[in-house]
């Protein structure tokens, strides 16, 4: 791998850009690995890298039906944060936070982490009693975040308005400032990148159409649309299809998924400098480097695997919008998106071991999955290297849901489901 | 936006009249107090979130009010049928290769 640096442009700018190498290569897929990842989005590909990186497994396919980080790693809002309100939750996603911090670094790959600051707003009595109490939690787990008044929410981000006359005014907000956003496709290629240079191999256009067991139950390999592959160690990380792929395996799971849309403007001027989140009126919004401002919707109500979604969601969004920010009544939308999430019923990601040897899980990040992308890749690689979860995701297991130990986010997330 | 069938109103009302009520046809325990931690596990929180032909429960709560079920394919949100709720699972479905 040839490192990215400002040498390296100056290089490639005398010589007409011929000496640039593919960020990863497209190798045929072996016969048998010692690790197979299902999923190259951007928690698969971590999970390859971490292995190779920290593990010293290198012998690895990530296997993808379509192409690389073209899933919800390619439809999501972008949005980071670590201000969960459970201490099992504050551990796994402040480790991913702290990942952020450097990961541009460390991959060699500008993943364009913008540390801007998320502001949840608080629109009545309720929200405000929540939000502080959030933010006392998340202060005993070291984790930052403040309470700000409506001017001082007006004052960090302008557009904002905080008119008494408005139908849901706002009441103050909960700030976190290391929360912010990221480039999500470069992340996605930042990581398989660093893993293709290890070794690992990344085999996209390749299906999975069915996992093997032997006879003693253990996982001997997957079938693929590209034919049959060995290995003894299988990471699902298949987002949306996480229940359909665990299935092949007889594993069933508590698991449900539902299209979520987002959609973004024509591109403006710098006008919103951080992320903006409302509860209350549902949306989020945040303005990307090029200028378009990101709106993320609500989920549908319905289990679908389609990739699109109603279009009263994305007017009940927008409505939000409008609400907060009259000033953008006027803007055009340039087009909207839809991407299929796995939920949990208590909103908690699974991270863990499965009943089947060998067998190994990461999925249920419902709505908020891409701000935990280097902390989920991190401690899933150590699940699987180890055999036994890391302590940051042992909580996180799939036999919560029998012995009642839930880690009920489901109240306590920054947006309702 | 679904355009959907209240068996009972027995017409086609927009989505928006109806609220979706999860997977049809899991019996609720007559017991529950004696369910195993595996089965009530199975009950309340397994679910099998088909890629295909999903049987599921909705309600015309700005209609009727009365809860159905319906059949939908989940990759093409296209409704097979509705039917209503205490009628049996439909053996065949219409359209369905004979």
């Amino acid at each position: 791998m040839k490192k990215y640096s400002v040498f390296a442009i100056a290089r490639e700018a005398m010589r007409g850009h011929k000496g640039w190498e593919e960020q990863w290569t497209s190798p045929e897929p072996k016969k048998e690995y010692d690790v197979i990842i299902v999923g190259a989005g951007g928690h698969g590909l971590a999970t390859a890298y971490y292995l190779a990186s920290e593990h010293g497994i290198t012998n690895i396919a990530v296997l993808e039906k379509g192409w690389l980080g073209g899933g919800n790693t390619g439809r999501n809002t972008t949005i980071i944060r670590s201000n969960y309100l459970y201490d099992e939750s504050a551990g796994i996603y402040d480790h991913a936070l702290k990942l952020w911090d450097g990961l541009s670094q460390e991959l060699n790959y500008n993943v364009m982490y913008s540390a801007r600051g998320v502001m949840m707003l608080a629109h009545n009595v309720h929200d405000v009693q929540v939000f502080k109490r959030h933010i006392h939690a998340n202060r005993l787990n070291g984790i930052d975040n403040e309470w700000l008044t409506p001017e001082q929410a007006k004052e960090f981000c302008p557009p904002l308005n905080i008119s008494k006359e408005a139908r849901y005014p706002v009441m103050g907000a909960a700030l976190q400032r290391r929360g912010g956003t990221a480039r999500h496709d470069a992340v996605a290629w930042g990581y398989a990148r660093g893993a293709s240079a290890r070794g690992v191999h990344i085999i996209q256009n390749c299906e999975v159409t069915g996992i093997k067991r032997a006879a003693n139950g253990a996982v001997s390999g997957v079938e693929t649309t590209r034919g049959f592959i060995g290995a003894k160690k299988v990471g699902v990380v298949a987002a949306g299809h996480s229940s359909v792929i665990m299935n092949m395996a007889g594993v069933r799971m508590p698991l449900e998924s539902y299209p979520l849309q987002a959609l973004v403007s024509e591109p403006i001027k710098p006008v919103v400098p951080c992320v903006v989140m409302s509860n209350t009126v549902h949306a989020y919004i945040s303005q990307s480097d090029k200028g378009e401002l990101v709106i993320g919707a609500g989920t549908d109500q319905y289990v679908s695997y389609s990739q699109t979604g109603g279009l009263h969601i994305l007017q009940h969004t927008l409505d939000a919008i409008c609400e907060m920010f009259p000033i953008f009544t006027r803007m055009k939308m340039l087009r909207s998106w839809g991407g299929i999430v796995d939920v949990t019923p208590d909103r908690s990601p699974i991270l863990a071991k499965t009943p089947v040897k060998g067998l190994y899980v990461n999925c249920g990040w419902g709505t908020g999955g891409f701000k935990a992308t280097p902390g989920s890749g991190n401690v899933f690689a150590h699940t699987i290297a180890k055999d036994e979860p890391h302590p940051i995701n042992a909580p996180f297991t799939l036999e919560r849901f029998r012995t009642g130990r839930l880690i009920d986010e489901a109240a306590a997330a920054a947006v309702a489901h | 936006m679904l355009l959907i069938r209240c068996p009972y109103c027995e017409e086609e009302r927009p989505e928006l009249e109806f609220r979706n009520a999860g997977e049809a046809h899991i019996a609720r325990p007559t017991n529950i107090a004696a369910e195993s931690d595996d089965d009530f596990e199975k009950f309340f929180f397994i679910r099998a979130n088909p890629k295909g032909v999903i049987y599921e429960r909705w309600r015309h709560i700005h209609g009727c009010a009365r809860f159905f079920n319906a059949v939908r394919d989940t990759v093409t949100d296209k409704f097979v049928m509705t039917y209503k709720a205490g009628e049996p699972k439909p053996a065949k479905l219409p359209g369905a290769a004979k």
